[in-house]
């Protein structure tokens, strides 16, 4: 077995990039709760793909065949439901895990000094789920399917001059039809997934040089053993995480087969029930909704209904909408705290980051209502409550009563 | 890399060189992605359909709304009562562009109060403006969602915005415009068709 290792490590550095990424990354030892939602990701990742793969062999991506291909998967393949429920469920489990994850970056100040870039290909990470989602969510063709993707088309035909052109380059016709569910077809299923995997072996490559943060939030590689160079507050990732995680996926497990099996719809959060409807061109549902994950910046899209600096409503409604995702890329810029992580900072970032926690609850549940003046006027509130913890930032985090921080983890 | 170059002497010469073949290397990267790009335009079978549709009205009551397809879009054919059309003035201080002044949004021979050739008959697309939702049509007066002052019209479900029943929009809503006025003529009395301005064109 040595021998055969030697052979190999001499051709290929296997057990170089297994001490590198596994048995002598030194990960800090305080690690909690919040840091399960990483490797949870990577999880449903793979549970993506997998899933993904097996609906691809029944699935028919043609508008007259998509509807009926997926009630066939559903009732008359084996074990297909299963297989799809899984798939459906994990695009929602992804959402959760990463929304998470990306709250205990918010929460620990992950994005600060030297992780800019970790956070930023983080956030092309987000991008493209995104896109995986839209483009996932289009093809059984139903309801919800089709005038979704005609919200979200409509938008990119909104952009001032190259809109309508790039609309059609998009749809390869000149309305919503079988050309565009063709090659969401393949952006769903080839051009994404290469995408997202290459970005996530990029994002765990930055994470490593740069090295994890912790819930104190401070750098453990200044303070190394002198002899061995190893950071005295680091453990090594396997056995000591890599066991941590396992528990961490027995736990989700739970969560996702308990769903999976008792509220695969969740209520219409999960799958939507117009969209058990085989898609109409002549005729929008009455109450049409995103995926809840959407709902927050569909409720900013809706919410702007002034024109204002000689730009109309439309546009400032999907101004408002990419900005509100596009904006988390400003975040290492936008604090100023002398101290990363919220166990130091002061009442100004706690007060903050709740009312934006507030904030996006408020607009994701709004999102899935029908709008009446009421709702669009607290629409029209929280999204200045949710730009204000952006742009505010630079200011309140600087002014703010910070408590110093400790030399060594807690 | 750059010292490497440096300590060898990066001349005039190979510098030139260099910036040559990227330029040819960028040009034919251009030339090699054009028919990949061109290959999602929309094909000729697309480009070929959406042939005007003839639509028969003679069965429209005063009151209903027949809904045709015309280029995969929705149109609907609405045929206004004396009530509908008497209503239509009153909502104007409601409305972004009550004279349809906006052009595009209709054809010359439908930019008048009703938004329409023959008063009582109402042709637009039944696409909402905003973000190309089809809204519902809504021909109860003052009904408890839409408010007391709602005389009849279009509600569009997806993000809230109204037209009334000649397709103009109400202010301060996310759709920017009225309702899209197709072309359209009349063949005879009581057969329509939609998509050619006359008989000719079509």
């Amino acid at each position: 077995m040595g021998k055969l290792m030697d052979w190999i490590d001499a051709r290929l550095p296997v057990t170089a990039k297994w001490k590198l990424h596994l048995s002598e990354y030194y990960a800090p030892k305080n690690f909690n709760f919040w840091y399960y939602f990483g490797s949870l990701a990577m999880l449903v990742l793979v549970n993506q793909l997998l899933t993904g793969i097996f609906l691809t062999m029944n699935y028919k991506p043609d508008s007259s065949l998509a509807f009926a291909s997926v009630e066939y998967i559903m009732r008359d393949v084996e074990f297909g439901w299963l297989i799809r429920y899984m798939h459906s469920t994990g695009a929602s489990m992804f959402f959760v895990v990463v929304y998470l994850h990306m709250f205990r970056g918010m929460m620990y100040g992950s994005y600060r000094k030297p992780r800019e870039l970790l956070w930023l290909i983080g956030m092309l990470i987000f991008f493209v789920l995104m896109m995986l989602a839209f483009t996932g969510y289009i093809l059984p063709w139903g309801q919800m399917s089709f005038w979704g993707a005609q919200v979200i088309l409509s938008m990119v035909g909104a952009i001032p001059v190259i809109g309508e052109p790039l609309k059609d380059l998009i749809m390869g016709d000149y309305m919503l039809s079988d050309a565009a569910l063709n090659r969401f077809f393949a952006y769903h299923v080839v051009t994404l997934p290469i995408l997202l995997l290459t970005l996530v072996v990029v994002h765990v490559l930055a994470l490593h040089e740069v090295g994890s943060n912790n819930p104190d939030g401070i750098e453990i590689k200044k303070n190394k053993n002198p002899e061995t160079g190893i950071p005295v507050d680091g453990i090594p990732f396997h056995p000591y995480y890599s066991v941590k995680d396992i528990v961490g996926v027995v736990g989700f497990l739970i969560v996702f087969f308990g769903i999976i099996f008792f509220a695969p719809e969740m209520g219409g959060y999960f799958l939507e029930y117009n969209n058990f409807v085989p898609a109409n061109s002549l005729q929008t549902p009455d109450h049409i909704a995103p995926v809840w994950y959407f709902t927050p910046y569909y409720s900013m899209l809706r919410a702007a209904t002034v024109n204002f600096l000689g730009i109309d409503a439309k546009l400032w409604g999907i101004i408002l909408m990419g900005g509100s995702v596009a904006i988390f890329c400003l975040l290492p810029w936008l604090d100023r705290s002398p101290v990363k992580s919220i166990r130091y900072k002061g009442p100004y970032f706690k007060i903050a980051l709740t009312l934006f926690v507030i904030s996006v609850f408020v607009l994701g549940w709004l999102g899935t209502k029908t709008p009446t003046p009421l709702y669009t006027t607290l629409a029209q509130i929280f999204t200045v409550v949710y730009f204000a913890f952006f742009l505010l930032m630079p200011w309140y985090s600087k002014i703010d009563k910070t408590k110093p921080e400790p030399k060594r983890v807690t | 890399m750059t010292d490497a170059w440096n300590k060898n002497g990066m001349n005039g010469r190979r510098r030139f060189l260099i910036a040559a073949t990227s330029v040819a290397g960028g040009v034919a990267c251009v030339a090699w992605a054009t028919p990949f790009v061109l290959s999602m335009m929309p094909s000729e079978r697309a480009k070929a359909a959406g042939a005007p549709v003839e639509v028969d009205i003679s069965k429209l009551e005063p009151g209903m709304l027949l809904a045709v397809e015309w280029r995969g879009k929705v149109v609907w054919i609405l045929k206004r009562t004396p009530e509908m059309l008497a209503n239509l003035p009153k909502l104007d201080p409601l409305l972004a562009d009550p004279k349809s002044e906006k052009e595009d949004q209709q054809p010359k021979y439908a930019q008048n109060p009703t938004r329409s050739i023959k008063p009582e008959i109402l042709i637009t697309e039944g696409v909402c403006t905003h973000l190309g939702c089809s809204p519902v049509f809504r021909k109860d007066i003052a009904p408890a969602d839409l408010g007391s002052d709602w005389l009849g019209g279009f509600f569009c479900p997806c993000h809230g915005s109204k037209f009334d029943l000649a397709g103009r929009v109400y202010k301060n809503l996310p759709a920017p415009t009225n309702l899209i006025i197709p072309p359209h003529t009349y063949l005879s009395d009581s057969l329509l068709l939609i998509g050619a301005d006359s008989k000719e064109t079509a």
